[in-house]
């Protein structure tokens, strides 16, 4: 019997999108697993699970983040179809969208400004400043918005990209508690917020727990994509 | 389902040409899915062609963002030597955000004689 070629079977995985692929898969379903088990709660988020796990993976292979991507960029660029398909959760709510009109306009502003206010001004008495800081304001918007604001500001594009991914992985976990403390039942307005503060992630945390909430959490992150890009800029030249 | 994704990335591909060709500032998907939500709204049978797709992708919108977060882990250098203080400031800030957002909803709801829907328990401890 002859020993496996194994050197040469991970040489030849390691070059193929196969192995990073189904890597990225399977962490995935680890993580959502875990997630059911645990009653879905806000700590035990699957997407925060998959990439500790990947990470770890990555790390103990000593594989660059490009070449894993080149296998996961096929699930990355479902992103842009799926943003498509929140139209149609939007179109079964249409009726209950169209009456909390006001509210929902409301709710933008308040959540958009704050969301770059708060960033701006806490991180300034943190002592950040520079690039560093003007990366922050477009934190809460959708990664490929908060890249081209961050770029126009003079920001740093990759970590702003980092910053965006952290944020919504923060807001879908202390969402379902933070609303809980505040009492609040409407799943209009637990969607709508978080979409606003979280942007996707916060929206799939939203598709997790309730469709009303996620068909609002799809608008509100549409809608602060657009209104970032108008505020950002005008924000930060207040407080420059 | 051939179908479904052909309108999905039609879609797409029509909001980023847009949003390219008018310089404007959202991304081309969150445009796509503004002409697909008039889409539905216009012809009433589109809705229904692209509606199980739609279900099944968003169901697991979070694997979507997997590779990004991925990049995060494997870049967390890029946080620098203010790593902890930002974090800090994701989590006031994102925190403080939704607040503001969920206070305001509510509170403009109900001044405009709205009582919403009342989620009468929460689904899940």
């Amino acid at each position: 019997m002859t020993a496996l070629p194994l050197p040469e079977i991970w040489s030849y995985l390691s070059r193929e999108p196969l192995l990073w692929l189904t890597a990225t898969l399977v962490a995935y379903l680890i993580g959502d697993h875990l997630s059911q088990r645990a009653g879905r709660n806000p700590l035990v988020n699957p997407v925060l699970v998959a990439m500790v796990l990947l990470g770890g993976l990555l790390w103990a292979t000593a594989t660059p983040y490009q070449t894993y991507f080149a296998g996961a960029q096929f699930v990355h660029f479902m992103l842009g179809p799926a943003t498509v398909a929140l139209a149609l959760p939007l179109y079964a709510n249409r009726a209950q969208i169209r009456r909390a009109l006001l509210p929902m306009l409301a709710a933008l502003l308040a959540g958009s400004v704050t969301a770059i206010v708060s960033a701006l001004w806490i991180a300034r008495s943190l002592g950040i400043e520079g690039p560093v800081w003007l990366s922050l304001a477009p934190k809460s918007t959708t990664a490929p918005v908060a890249i081209g604001i961050a770029e126009q500001l003079g920001g740093l594009p990759t970590l702003t990209a980092a910053l965006v991914i952290l944020t919504g992985i923060i807001g879908a976990v202390i969402v379902t508690p933070l609303m809980r403390l505040m009492r609040i039942r409407d799943w209009r307005a637990r969607g709508f917020a978080v979409g606003v503060a979280a942007h996707g992630i916060g929206t799939a945390r939203a598709f997790q727990v309730n469709d009303t909430a996620g068909a609002f959490a799809g608008i509100g992150m549409g809608l602060n994509a657009l209104l970032t890009a108008i505020l950002a800029p005008y924000v930060v030249s207040l407080m420059l | 389902m051939i179908l479904a994704v052909a309108i999905l990335l039609s879609c797409q591909l029509l909001g980023e040409t847009l949003a390219r060709g008018l310089m404007l500032p959202v991304p081309g998907p969150v445009l796509g899915m503004a002409l697909l939500l008039a889409g539905c709204l216009l012809l009433p049978g589109l809705a229904a062609r692209v509606m199980p797709t739609a279900q099944g992708l968003l169901a697991h919108l979070s694997l979507l963002f997997v590779p990004a977060g991925v990049g995060v882990i494997s870049h967390l250098d890029v946080l620098g030597g203010s790593g902890p203080a930002l974090l800090l400031v994701l989590v006031a800030s994102t925190g403080l955000a939704l607040i503001a957002g969920v206070l305001t909803f509510v509170a403009v709801a109900r001044l405009t004689g709205d009582h919403g829907a009342q989620a009468p328990e929460e689904p899940r401890p």
